[in-house]
C-alpha cells in the first residue's frame, strides 16, 4: 500500500466538520507554522519538499513563491486555483467536497507563507455545491479562531473567501481568473508581468491548485526533506489521479510518484485492469490537452524503458513518443473507442471554451472541430488529415495563454499516434456512419502504433 | 538606452519601447503589420497576433531565445535583444497562419463594402495571405446592429481587434460598449443595443481596421478611390478641428480624422466635425491630403515628385534593405546613376 498523504482520512466519518478534522491531526500545520516557523522557513521547506504544481504545468511550488515580489505597503494575495475544468479531471472536486479542511488548512499556513493577509478560493460555478460545503467550513474556522484577526494570538490576521465562478474554463487560466476574479471578463492577460509581480488588483500575487496547496499541510507537518523522500527523482510527494474511462475501478487515486503506469492501471489496488474484459488502445494519462499515447507507448517509453507516474517519465520522448503528467486526468480507452471521435469530443470542447481574444484559437479551434465532426460521420477527405495537422501546428505557440496550445496538441497526437484511424474513417464511410462503429468490430491498425 | 537588433538592423531605443515602436523607428520592411494595435489607445495589441515575432536572443544578460514567438506590440525592448521579423521563415509561415485565421470567418464581401480601399484587412491579405482558401465550411455572420443613428455596425466583417472597445473605454464616458459571449461567436455589442451618446463616440469608425463600423452618413454614397481626400480645418471648441474631406466636387460626403502611415489616427476628433458639418463653407481647405502612391485612394491624383526626396528615399531603402525593393527594378548601374 502506498502512502496516502492528502485522502488518508476520506472514509472517516464526518471528516468534513471541524471536530473530526482535528481530532485526526488536522491544523497541527497552522499550529507549526504560525507558532514555530517563520514565513521564510515555511518557504525554505515546500522548497526542500521539491512539490511541483499539480495543476497542469509541473512548475517547483517553492520556486514560485520565491518570485513573489514583496514591496512595502503593498497588499500580496494569495489565490486557489479550484477552477477544475479539464475534462477528465476531478480530483480537487473530491479533495475539497471530501475534506474541505485539507484545503483550507493548507490556505492558511500557504497564506501565512507568503505575508498575504487575504485570500481568495476561486471555484468553478458547476461546483456550486462543493463551494457551499466549502463556506461551511470557513465558517467553522472562523469561529474556531483559525481565521480572522490575531491567528493563535500570532498577530497574524487572514480573511478567506470563495468566489464562484459562472461556468468558463478558460477562468483555471491564472490571469484569467484573476480578471475574473476582479469582476472583469475572464479574458487571459499579456504576460510580463508575471502575477508574482503584478496580480490580483494590480498586486503581487500567487495563484496555486487546490492539490498543490492541500500538499503544503504535510510537507510542514513533516517536513520537506521528508516529503521529498517519497516519489522519483524530481517528482516527489503523493499525486491525486481521477481515472476514468474505461477502466473497472475509475476514481481518484492518491499514488505516490513511483509506481509503473502498468501497476496503476491493471493492480487491484488501483484501477483494476480495463472493463469489459477487453484490450487497452490508448491513454490520456494528464488530462484532455495533454498527447493521447497508444497503449505500448503508454507501457513503455520508445526506449524500452517501464513508463512511470512521474513528470519525467509520462513526458519520456517529448511529444512524439510521450505525453505529460498534466493535472492527473488518467484516461484509458480499450479497443471499442475511436480515436477520431475522442479528439473531434475534445475539440468541440476547446470551441466552446476559447475565450475568442487572439484570433488563431478563435477561429482555430472552430475550424479543427468542423473537420473533425466530418470526419467522424464520413464525410471527409483525405487532405483533411493533413489541414488539420496544418491548422493545429499553426495554432501551438501563437496565442496568448496555453488554451491554444492544449487544443492544439491532442488533435496532433491522435493524428500522430493513430494516423491510420484518421485514412480508414475516409476510406469507408458506410462504416463509419454507424455510431458505434468499433464496438461490434475493434479497428485494427497494421502497426501496433504509428507515429509519423 | 536599450540596443536592440531587428532584422540585423540596430537601433537605440528609449526605455520602456515597445518591438513594434522600435521597428517603426527603424521603417520600411522590418515592421511587423498590426491589426490590433493601436498607439493611442492604451492596453490595445496582443490580439490579432499578425505583429508576432521571434526574439532569437532576449537580451544581452540572458541571451537564451524566447520560447515562443512573441506579441511585438506588447512586448517590451531589452538591451542586446535580437528579433527576427522578415528574416525568419518559419515566423513568416506562422503569420501566414494568423492571416488565414483572420479571414476564414471574413465575408470576404470586399465589392460591396465601404472600408474596400482604406482596409488594413485588405493590405495584410494582399501581403502576407493566400491566393486561395482551405476553409469550405459556413462562414459566421450576424445581424446588423445600429449604435446610434450615425453609427454602424456589421459584427460579420469584425476581426475583434478590441480597439473600439479601448476607444468606448478610453475617450467616452459610462461606457456601455464591450465583447458579449466568447470564442468564435463573440460580438461586439453595446449593452441591449444602447446608443453611445458621446461627443467623441464617432473615432470608433476610424479605428476600425475593417468595415464592421461604418459611417451611417457615408454609407454605400461612394467608392473611398472616387473621392478626392482633402486636408481641412474648422475652429471647433471640442476638439482640434483638423479633419480630412472626403469630397466629390463640391460635395463633402465624409468627414474622418486625419491617420499617419500606419493608418492610426493623429488627432481624435468630435461627432460634431464628423457627423454636423458636410459643407465646403464649414471647413477652410488646406490643400490635397497626401495618400500613399500605393494606395488605391491615390489613383488618378498625379502630383509633382519631388526628386530630392525620392533620392533620399532610395538612399535610405538601399541602407536598410540592401536596396531589396529597388534592386527588383533597377540595376545596380541604374542605381549608381540615379545617385
Amino acid at each position: 500500500m502506498g502512502r496516502k498523504l492528502l485522502i488518508e482520512h476520506v472514509h472517516v466519518p464526518g471528516i468534513e466538520t471541524l471536530e473530526v478534522y482535528r481530532s485526526k491531526g488536522g491544523y497541527t500545520s497552522v499550529e507549526k507554522a504560525i507558532k514555530t516557523m517563520s514565513p521564510e522557513a515555511v518557504v525554505e521547506e515546500v522548497k526542500k519538499s521539491g512539490l511541483r504544481g499539480r495543476g497542469g504545468a509541473g512548475f517547483p511550488t517553492g520556486l514560485k513563491w520565491s518570485f513573489l515580489a514583496k514591496p512595502p505597503g503593498v497588499a500580496r494575495y494569495l489565490v486557489c486555483n479550484a477552477d477544475e475544468s479539464e475534462p477528465g479531471t476531478f480530483k480537487d472536486r473530491y479533495l475539497m467536497e471530501k475534506i474541505p479542511h485539507a484545503l483550507i488548512e493548507g490556505m492558511i499556513t500557504s497564506s501565512y507563507a507568503l505575508g498575504a493577509h487575504t485570500s481568495y478560493i476561486y471555484i468553478r460555478g458547476e461546483y456550486f455545491y462543493v463551494a457551499r460545503i466549502l463556506e461551511q467550513a470557513i465558517d467553522e474556522a472562523y469561529a474556531a479562531g483559525w481565521l480572522g484577526k490575531n491567528i493563535l494570538g500570532s498577530g497574524y490576521d487572514l480573511d478567506l473567501y470563495v468566489h464562484i465562478g459562472a461556468g468558463a474554463y478558460i477562468c483555471g487560466e491564472e490571469t484569467a481568473l484573476l480578471e475574473s476574479l476582479e469582476g472583469k471578463r475572464g479574458n487571459p492577460r499579456i504576460k510580463p508581468p508575471f502575477p508574482a509581480i503584478a496580480g490580483l488588483y494590480g498586486c503581487p500575487t500567487v495563484v496555486n491548485n487546490v492539490e498543490t496547496i492541500a500538499a503544503v499541510v504535510p510537507i510542514v507537518n513533516e517536513g520537506g526533506c521528508e516529503y521529498a523522500k517519497i516519489g522519483i527523482g524530481k517528482s516527489t510527494g503523493t499525486k491525486l489521479i481521477s481515472a476514468g474511462g474505461h477502466l473497472n475501478k475509475p476514481g481518484v487515486y492518491e499514488i505516490e510518484m513511483s509506481i509503473s503506469v502498468e501497476e496503476f492501471i491493471y493492480s487491484d489496488e488501483y484501477c483494476g485492469g480495463i472493463s469489459g474484459g477487453k484490450k487497452l488502445k490508448a491513454c490520456v494519462p494528464g488530462g484532455s490537452s495533454v498527447p493521447i499515447l497508444p497503449a505500448d507507448l503508454l507501457l513503455t517509453t520508445a526506449n524500452g524503458e517501464k513508463r512511470m507516474m512521474t513528470y519525467e517519465s509520462l513526458s519520456d520522448g517529448g511529444f512524439a513518443t510521450g505525453s505529460m503528467m498534466g493535472s492527473g486526468g488518467f484516461i484509458a480507452y480499450n479497443e471499442t473507442a475511436c480515436i477520431v471521435r475522442n479528439t473531434w469530443n475534445f475539440s468541440r470542447f476547446y470551441h466552446h471554451e476559447s475565450c475568442g481574444q487572439c484570433s488563431p484559437c478563435r477561429e482555430g479551434t472552430g475550424w479543427m472541430e468542423k473537420i473533425l465532426h466530418r470526419l467522424e460521420n464520413g464525410h471527409g477527405k483525405m487532405e483533411d488529415i493533413d489541414l488539420l495537422w496544418d491548422i493545429q501546428r499553426k495554432i501551438e505557440g501563437n496565442t496568448i495563454c496555453p488554451l491554444g496550445d492544449a487544443a492544439a496538441w491532442p488533435v496532433a497526437a491522435a493524428i500522430r499516434h493513430f494516423r491510420e484511424e484518421f485514412e480508414y474513417h475516409v476510406k469507408y464511410p458506410e462504416k463509419i456512419k454507424d455510431p458505434n462503429h468499433f464496438h461490434k468490430q475493434s479497428f485494427l491498425s497494421s502497426k501496433q502504433s504509428v507515429t509519423i | 538606452m536599450p540596443k536592440v537588433t531587428i532584422d540585423n538592423i540596430e537601433i537605440e531605443v528609449p526605455e520602456g519601447t515597445t518591438i513594434l515602436q522600435a521597428a517603426r523607428m527603424i521603417g520600411g520592411d522590418v515592421v511587423p503589420p498590426a491589426m490590433c494595435y493601436y498607439s493611442n489607445l492604451k492596453t490595445s495589441g496582443g490580439y490579432c497576433r499578425t505583429c508576432i515575432v521571434k526574439v532569437s536572443q532576449a537580451s544581452a544578460k540572458d541571451p537564451r531565445p524566447m520560447p515562443k514567438p512573441v506579441a511585438s506590440c506588447r512586448t517590451f525592448v531589452q538591451d542586446g535583444m535580437v528579433v527576427q521579423n522578415t528574416t525568419s521563415p518559419e515566423l513568416l509561415e506562422a503569420r501566414k497562419g494568423v492571416v488565414e485565421f483572420l479571414l476564414i470567418n471574413h465575408p470576404l464581401d470586399c465589392p460591396i463594402c465601404d472600408q474596400a480601399g482604406e482596409c488594413d484587412l485588405q493590405n495584410l491579405a494582399y501581403e502576407h495571405g493566400a491566393a486561395k482558401t482551405r476553409y469550405d465550411f459556413e462562414r459566421r455572420t450576424f445581424e446588423k446592429i445600429d449604435i446610434g443613428n450615425k453609427i454602424k455596425l456589421h459584427m460579420t466583417r469584425c476581426i475583434l481587434c478590441y480597439r473600439c472597445v479601448k476607444v468606448a473605454d478610453q475617450l467616452t464616458d459610462g461606457r456601455v460598449h464591450g465583447v458579449m459571449n466568447r470564442g468564435d461567436v463573440s460580438e461586439i455589442s453595446t449593452y441591449i443595443q444602447n446608443a453611445v451618446e458621446n461627443d467623441f463616440s464617432g473615432n470608433m469608425i476610424d479605428v476600425c481596421p475593417v468595415g464592421a463600423l461604418t459611417d451611417n452618413t457615408f454609407r454605400f454614397k461612394s467608392r473611398v478611390w472616387f473621392t478626392n481626400p482633402l486636408d481641412a480645418h474648422r475652429a471647433c471648441t471640442k476638439c482640434t478641428g483638423k479633419v480630412v474631406l472626403w469630397t466629390k466636387g463640391n460635395e463633402v460626403l465624409r468627414v474622418s480624422a486625419r491617420k499617419d502611415k500606419y493608418a492610426e489616427v493623429e488627432e481624435w476628433i468630435c461627432n460634431d466635425c464628423r457627423f454636423e458639418h458636410k459643407n465646403m463653407e464649414d471647413w477652410n481647405v488646406e490643400g490635397a491630403r497626401k495618400t500613399a502612391h500605393d494606395s488605391v485612394i491615390s489613383q488618378n491624383h498625379y502630383e509633382n515628385i519631388d526628386l530630392q526626396k525620392l533620392k533620399l528615399e532610395i538612399n535610405r531603402q538601399i541602407k536598410h534593405q540592401g536596396g531589396k525593393k529597388i534592386k527588383e527594378v533597377y540595376t545596380q548601374a541604374q542605381i549608381e546613376n540615379k545617385k
